[in-house]
């Protein structure tokens, strides 16, 4: 009776899969309880339960105490369990202020929606998050840190007992991170019940009072934040044996990559420019290298990359490879001269889902080809199975589409995808984003074999320790502007940081 | 509703104004007595079918789908309506408001088709369209003529203008259906679902919104104008016919696009259909006026204002996209 | 609930063949001399005759719709293109120019139509249902224009003999619909096309993340759309020998369409099944030369239509199919 919102033994299954089974969830008001746990072990299938997205095959659900059966997200929100989901869901061109009401617009008393209201209360429910606006302004005029905010203000509106985050912080800074924290806590001094996912561990012990861990569908234990050490957290996460290698293996590599960049420029940007994307801007990489391309959110990072392989055009400034001079805003021009890129958004702009695996890995080999020139089916298949081999993708087989695989194997088909043309360099924006920490240390290593085998690589992470380990050199960028360089033992996570709170002081 | 600046989203709106203005100047200066309050209310009354129906279609075009059944609901509802008027005998408010139910009905059935099976509209209006026109060629082949006095009553109903000018019957319900029409997109829950939907349906679905409800109401809302539309066209010619209001959808589709609603969804004003409809009766009174240009120059002519009305739009979702990645 | 259906069920043309498959039997059993071919001056004659030789003109449209549909377009200006080359090659044949002009220049006119919607979606960027539109709302005024208005009638034995000529019993129609199967077969399997049409249909972005030119492919696929409506007006035109701006081809946009979602291929974009499209456009004409063949009035076969319509696409939505295999794993599941 003393929990806020409790599960007993909660289970589901999918074709062929048990995704969760007799997960005990206990969440307290009044406290944020972090949900914790690789890809696929449980945790969105789990918050779409409680948020009425999907229905459990058993077990049983109690709200305060009273037992409840969500049909849909609405009834879900209804009751009091309000989700703000790592995707936004929210409407871009309607303005703000709308955006908060929607389906919960206060009506005058001959029935209208009453605009004037809407507008008051948005302002003032803002203002609760000390955020000062104008609410009458489309929404997508708006940063995504502002929209978040927007998300989260609306579920207060349904007088939510739990709040439910899913990664809010994932395309966050630092700045914008903290004022989320100060957000939570004010709402947990409220008396709410806050379940936060997230895959950074730092903003766990930062931010929760209780941790539950899952895996692979199972509740492994709910622990005391504070009293719970890292390498133990780690350890429930993804099991003994894997902990150890997650931990110490890529560290252990960087000393052997930073030591031997090669000669021999691959790729040389210099002067590139984009209006509203990046000021001018040099890039070398050398064979064999793998170069950081470090910053916060919204520094220029990607936007660099898409400029480097012709996806958007640079005001100024060329792209040579091995010397020739690519064509700008043209991606089979990189592709041909062997640029691979991969995308920061699988979804959207990686895989092409409903094709197999098989189209996936051969479609950028099949484009420098040209339309004519079409591989044999077998020559087709011979190319995916290698490729398939080598990265271990894992997949039912080379037909299969590649919607179904995991994110961390569709990324792998994008690599090998990359690896089936003539590749020289590559480059990878967040190539671990959302990959669980196995699959993470497998990428890293796979990304510095590559190199070793005379890969340029440009490697873009928001981890800076990730980029410290893997990467010889890194470029840092602030605010769309290159700052500076690093290398050997300066490379590391507080170097980077130092460089970009440093030219924050000099400005 | 505040609207202290202009905004991108409004850009193809105030086209629609200053396009209609400029024709309808043009057409005054050029054509004697075309600037007087007849033609200016005959514009009405002409398309007053096509307007109604228009304004069912728009929001089926704001949620982001399409109603390709309202040119044979409008020849179904006409038929029905002269047949059991004026060969039954039937009470003809009471056949008009039944025929304004089954109408929505009709929408309301492909509506659940749409929302319950994720059917696409174009499909499943499609065969809408189909049953519509097949069911009113079964009742009649041959036109009836609709035969009541009191509808002629109606029809000849008229608020006085000037001496001999009156805003007939057919316009009042076109501009009612318009403000209605407003009324329901601005002032209810029903029509920022749709707008909402229009724009990013999955998002709606999670916010909670009742995505379903709300499709199967607009198709219902779009099958109720197109069945007013029905009754008034059958008012106007005196007559249903199996055949008529062929190409009506797409004449309804390029009226709210001319109107400034973008077909994609989520973007677009009720009024601005009006003088999307408003322009191509323009365009048709000045053909006739003309004498000497015959029919066809009004579907090139509509053609071409289509194209040049998707340029602005597409022009104006690139420039805001830029300004959305910009700093 | 969630079970699968087995895989047959679930291949894309199981559902439309079966359909198939049961009109004609339906027919045989039936309709009277429904199955019966008959040979008269060395040609064939009969239903089933009448039916492929009928489906030609939706089978040569739904050709180019399936790879506009597949690239996750539209293409609804065919109808009005149908009319615009019939116009042309009429007013050809009426004057009378030798006959590779007169096939030659409303081809040509077809193909810039196509090439003209494959621009304004491809290179302007503009949503294919608007841009066909434009040319479906202007197209039949222009073929008005050219036509006078008047319904212009000819008399040229050699371009007649594109819908009343016979090969080997067959009409000539029938192998003319063939090679152009045969040949976007062959050209989307044997290169790159297929591939790049359906990695643009399924994810646009993604597709010009890894080279795809999707401006020249769309270009093709929409130029090639309105070839096919070239071929099927003129087709048309030589039917009634004369060109009728106003009705000829009327609404056929709309059989090719269904035809295409019939035979499976999404109208979001993505996987396109040729012979599933040739699969619906034979439903669609089996439907009314049944209907017509039982005496049935020809408002009916609309109806019927709509029920068909909406019948196959419900057997081909997810929700509908879950429910089914619901149904089908008995009252054991859960509801």
């Amino acid at each position: 009776m003393d929990y806020l919102l409790e599960t007993s033994r909660i289970g589901i299954s999918f074709p062929g899969v048990k995704a969760l089974s007799g997960i005990d969830f206990r969440l307290k008001a009044g406290e944020v309880h972090a949900l914790m746990g690789q890809n696929g072990a449980g945790k969105s299938t789990l918050l779409k339960i409680l948020s009425g997205v999907y229905r459990q095959d058993e077990g049983r659900i109690f709200l305060k105490g009273r037992e409840v059966n969500f049909s849909s997200p609405t009834e879900a929100q209804h009751s009091g369990i309000s989700t703000v989901h790592q995707e936004i869901n929210l409407i871009p061109t309607l303005s703000v202020a709308e955006n908060l009401f929607l389906g919960i617009q206060p009506r005058t008393s001959s029935g209208r929606l009453d605009w004037k209201k809407i507008h008051r209360d948005s302002e003032n429910i803002l203002s609760r998050l000390d955020l000062r606006i104008d609410v009458s302004e489309q929404l997508n005029s708006y940063s995504t840190a502002i929209r978040q905010f927007v998300a989260i203000a609306r579920s207060l509106l349904f007088s939510a007992d739990v709040l439910i985050l899913d990664e809010p912080t994932s395309s966050l800074d630092k700045d914008e991170a903290a004022k989320l924290f100060a957000v939570i806590r004010g709402l947990k001094r409220d008396g709410l019940g806050i379940i936060f996912v997230t895959h950074f561990l730092d903003q766990m012990y930062e931010i929760s009072d209780r941790a539950t861990v899952l895996r692979n569908g199972e509740m492994i234990g709910c622990f005391e934040a504070a009293g719970l050490s890292r390498m133990d957290l780690i350890t429930a996460m993804v099991g003994d044996a894997q902990a150890a290698r997650a931990e110490n293996e890529p560290s252990k590599r960087r000393a052997r990559t930073s030591q031997a960049p090669g000669d021999e420029r691959i790729l040389e940007a210099s002067g590139l420019s984009r209006s509203g994307a990046i000021e001018p801007i040099d890039l070398s990489i050398g064979k064999g290298e793998v170069i950081g391309l470090a910053g916060l959110l919204g520094s220029g990072r990607s936007e660099t990359a898409r400029i480097l392989f012709g996806i958007d055009a640079p005001d100024k400034g060329d792209v040579r490879i091995c010397g020739s001079r690519l064509k700008p805003c043209s991606p089979i021009d990189a592709i041909m001269a062997g640029m691979g890129f991969c995308p920061e958004d699988r979804k959207t702009e990686g895989i092409i889902g409903n094709l197999s695996v098989r189209e996936n890995i051969i479609l950028a080999l099949q484009a420098s080809r040209g339309l004519r020139r079409m591989l044999g089916r077998e020559e087709q298949a011979a190319i995916a199975g290698k490729f398939i081999e080598a990265l271990s993708i894992k997949t039912s087989s080379a037909e299969e589409a590649v919607k179904n695989l995991s994110g961390g194997n569709q990324q792998k088909v994008i690599i090998a995808r990359w690896l089936a043309s003539n590749l020289r360099v590559l480059i990878l924006d967040e190539p671990t984003r959302g990959i669980d920490v196995a699959s993470k240390s497998e990428m890293q290593n796979l990304i510095l074999s590559l190199a070793d085998q005379g890969l340029g690589v440009l490697f873009i992470s928001s981890e800076l320790d990730e980029v410290a380990r893997c990467c010889g050199r890194a470029a840092v960028l602030r605010d769309r502007r290159k700052i500076g360089e690093l290398s050997g033992d300066e490379l590391s996570p507080d170097g980077i940081m130092r460089m970009i709170a440093g030219g924050e002081s000099a400005a | 509703m505040r609207a202290p600046n202009i905004k991108a989203r409004h850009v193809p709106i105030i086209a629609t104004v200053v396009v209609f203005g400029l024709l309808y100047a043009a057409a005054s200066m050029h054509f004697r007595n075309f600037f007087s309050l007849r033609v200016f209310a005959n514009l009405f009354t002409d398309n007053a079918f096509m307007g109604i129906v228009a304004v069912g279609m728009t929001f089926a075009v704001l949620s982001g789908g399409i109603d390709l059944s309202v040119g044979s609901v409008v020849a179904c509802t006409g038929i029905i309506m002269s047949k059991l008027i004026t060969q039954h005998g039937f009470d003809p408010f009471l056949t008009a408001a039944m025929l304004l139910a089954a109408g929505t009905l009709f929408g309301t059935i492909m509506g659940c088709f749409i929302a319950f099976y994720d059917l696409p509209p174009f499909i499943v209006t499609l065969a809408g369209m189909f049953f519509a026109r097949g069911s009113s060629q079964i009742i009649s082949l041959e036109s009836i003529p609709l035969k009541s006095d009191v509808l002629t009553a109606v029809a000849k109903f008229g608020i006085p203008m000037s001496a001999r000018v009156r805003f007939p019957f057919a316009a009042i319900v076109l501009v009612a259906s318009v403000l209605a029409g407003t009324w329901i997109a601005q002032f209810t829950k029903f029509g920022r679902n749709v707008y909402a939907i229009g724009d990013s349906e999955q998002s709606a679905v999670m916010m909670g919104l009742p995505v379903r409800r709300t499709k199967i109401g607009i198709y219902a809302l779009s099958g109720f104008f197109a069945s007013l539309g029905g009754v008034i066209y059958t008012l106007y010619t005196s007559a249903g016919y199996s055949l008529s209001g062929m190409g009506l959808e797409l004449d309804a589709i390029a009226s709210v696009v001319i109107g400034g609603t973008l077909l994609s969804g989520g973007v677009g004003y009720l009024p601005g259909t009006l003088l999307g409809v408003l322009i191509q009766g323009v365009i048709k009174t000045a053909i006739i006026f003309d004498g000497t240009l015959n029919s066809w120059w009004t579907k090139i002519i509509i053609g071409s204002l289509l194209f040049i009305f998707i340029l602005l739009q597409t022009w104006i979702a690139k420039s805001a996209r830029f300004r959305r990645s910009g700093p | 609930m969630r079970q699968k259906l087995p895989d047959v069920l679930r291949s894309p043309y199981f559902w439309s063949l079966l359909f198939l498959a049961a009109l004609l039997i339906f027919n045989i059993l039936f309709t009277e001399r429904f199955g019966v071919i008959e040979v008269r001056d060395g040609h064939f004659y009969g239903n089933i005759m009448d039916i492929l030789r009928r489906s030609v003109p939706t089978v040569l449209l739904g050709t180019g719709m399936t790879l506009v549909i597949a690239t996750g377009g539209i293409d609804l200006s065919v109808g009005a293109v149908i009319a615009v080359s019939g116009a042309i090659g009429a007013l050809l044949a009426r004057d009378g120019y030798p006959l590779p002009v007169i096939i030659a220049l409303p081809l040509a006119a077809a193909l810039i139509s196509g090439v003209w919607n494959g621009f304004l979606v491809a290179k302007i960027g503009i949503q294919p249902f608007v841009a066909t539109l434009i040319l479906m709302v202007s197209g039949r005024g222009i073929a008005q224009l050219l036509c006078g208005g008047q319904i212009i009638k000819f008399s040229d034995p050699s371009f007649e003999y594109i819908s009343a000529g016979f090969i080997l019993g067959f009409p000539f129609s029938m192998y003319l619909a063939a090679a152009v199967l045969a040949a976007v077969q062959t050209v989307t399997r044997k290169t790159a096309l297929g591939l790049f049409i359906e990695s643009i249909g399924v994810n646009p972005a993604a597709s010009r993340c890894v080279g795809i030119n999707a401006t020249s492919i769309k270009l093709i696929v929409y130029a090639f759309s309105g070839l096919c409506a070239g071929i099927a007006g003129l087709l048309l035109t030589t039917e009634i020998r004369g060109a009728d701006a106003n009705n000829v081809g009327l609404n056929l946009e709309m059989d090719a369409i269904l035809a295409t979602v019939i035979g499976g291929t999404a109208m979001t974009g993505g996987k396109f099944y040729l012979a599933g499209s040739v699969i619906g456009a034979l439903i669609i004409q089996t439907l009314t030369t049944t209907i017509l063949a039982r005496g049935v009035t020809r408002p009916a076969t609309l109806v019927v239509k709509a029920i068909v319509v909406i019948s196959i696409s419900l057997i081909q939505s997810s929700v509908f199919r879950s429910q089914l295999s619901g149904l089908l794993a008995g009252r054991g599941g859960r509801a």
